[in-house]
């Protein structure tokens, strides 16, 4: 992706960051960034939600204006991926510091029919108080995962079952655009980068 | 389920058996639960002195208790019940967040940190012989890393 924007402009940016290999940002402008997730930046996918959250109240992106967005659908009787991408995602909201006040959590079930509003509520909040579960009924819950190209499964084990899922993070910036996702495999550090960026608060 | 009957015959035959474990179990640990939450994973580390397998536990703490593999498959995340695993001789086997664990279905009760989950392991040697292993693992917060337990937080094996 090229960007073009006045040379004046880009030479302050360039002596500011004093040769730092991070791009930064913080103007209008989205500037050729280099982040460690994958940027999809002006994807036609992940633009929004319509869900619901443990108060009964219905949520979409506009309601976290000024925030930047982390989501993860995922579901609450996982033991492994989702607890980990939540201690994580409590790890980026610390390293963040005060910024961290700016990043919105957001989990989502795709498991609707266990994952009762008490559950999710008191299952989110256990990683941060700040962090929010979101459900839709079964319809709702595929539309919003399709619309997010997320792939999720109902997979029967013994007498219950589990749920295959994606296990990306997707981050908007606080202007509600669709930016990067971060791989389950990416350090709370190298994601902690990436939102200092999308946050408009990297340093060099 | 019968996984509670099958290990107690199994421990009955065994009491007297052998008098020494072939199998250790270090460092094990259940992740907490919130209330209504119906399910976690259980976390060790194995270390068997022959080669064996673990082909089954079980808990009081509920009737559903299964050996699970998790694997990533295009950043999918998928969970599986496994048959058995395999646990080599002087190989340590790592039952930890993003590999394999303990699943513990359909509880009744929420699962406390602090708490103490007992566990009974069954073990499956080559020749066929089968013992069992009690661990009483402690419960870490929910959202208690991926890491192992400290270097100093082994002996929780119990008889």
């Amino acid at each position: 992706m090229t960007h073009t924007f006045p040379s004046t402009r880009r030479t302050l940016l360039l002596a500011a960051g004093a040769g730092a290999a991070l791009t930064l940002a913080g103007c209008d402008r989205i500037l050729p960034a280099s982040f460690n997730g994958v940027d999809i930046t002006g994807a036609s996918y992940a633009q929004d939600f319509r869900l619901t959250d443990v108060e009964g109240r219905e949520r979409t992106l506009a309601d976290f204006k000024g925030k930047a967005v982390m989501m993860f659908f995922g579901f609450t009787q996982c033991p492994d991926v989702c607890p980990t991408a939540l201690v994580r995602a409590a790890e980026i909201k610390r390293l963040l510091g005060t910024d961290g006040e700016r990043l919105q959590v957001i989990f989502v079930t795709v498991d609707p029919e266990r994952d009762l509003p008490v559950v999710l509520k008191a299952y989110t909040q256990a990683f941060d108080p700040s962090f929010i579960g979101l459900y839709g009924d079964l319809q709702k819950t595929a539309e919003t995962a399709k619309a997010f190209k997320v792939f999720y499964k109902k997979v029967p084990t013994g007498s219950s079952y589990t749920m295959d899922h994606s296990a990306f993070s997707y981050v908007f910036d606080p202007k509600g655009k669709i930016r990067l996702v971060l791989r389950h495999e990416q350090s709370a550090q190298e994601c902690a980068q990436d939102l200092r960026q999308i946050l408009g608060t990297a340093s060099a | 389920m019968k996984f509670v009957s099958h290990t107690l015959i199994a421990a009955a035959a065994l009491l007297g058996a052998h008098a020494h474990a072939q199998v250790t179990v270090k460092d094990a640990w259940v992740r907490a639960t919130v209330p209504q939450q119906k399910a976690t994973g259980a976390f060790m580390r194995l270390d068997a002195a022959k080669d064996t397998r673990l082909v089954s536990a079980s808990s009081p703490v509920t009737p559903v208790v299964e050996v699970h593999e998790m694997a990533m498959q295009d950043s999918v995340m998928r969970m599986r019940q496994i048959p058995a695993l395999d646990v080599p001789a002087g190989k340590i086997v790592e039952l930890k967040p993003g590999g394999y664990h303990v699943m513990l279905l359909d509880l009744k009760q929420q699962v406390k940190e602090g708490d103490t989950v007992p566990l009974t392991l069954v073990f499956e040697g080559k020749d066929g012989q089968r013992e069992s292993v009690e661990v009483k693992a402690p419960v870490r917060a929910l959202n208690a890393s991926a890491q192992p337990a400290k270097a100093a937080g082994h002996g929780e094996h119990k008889h």
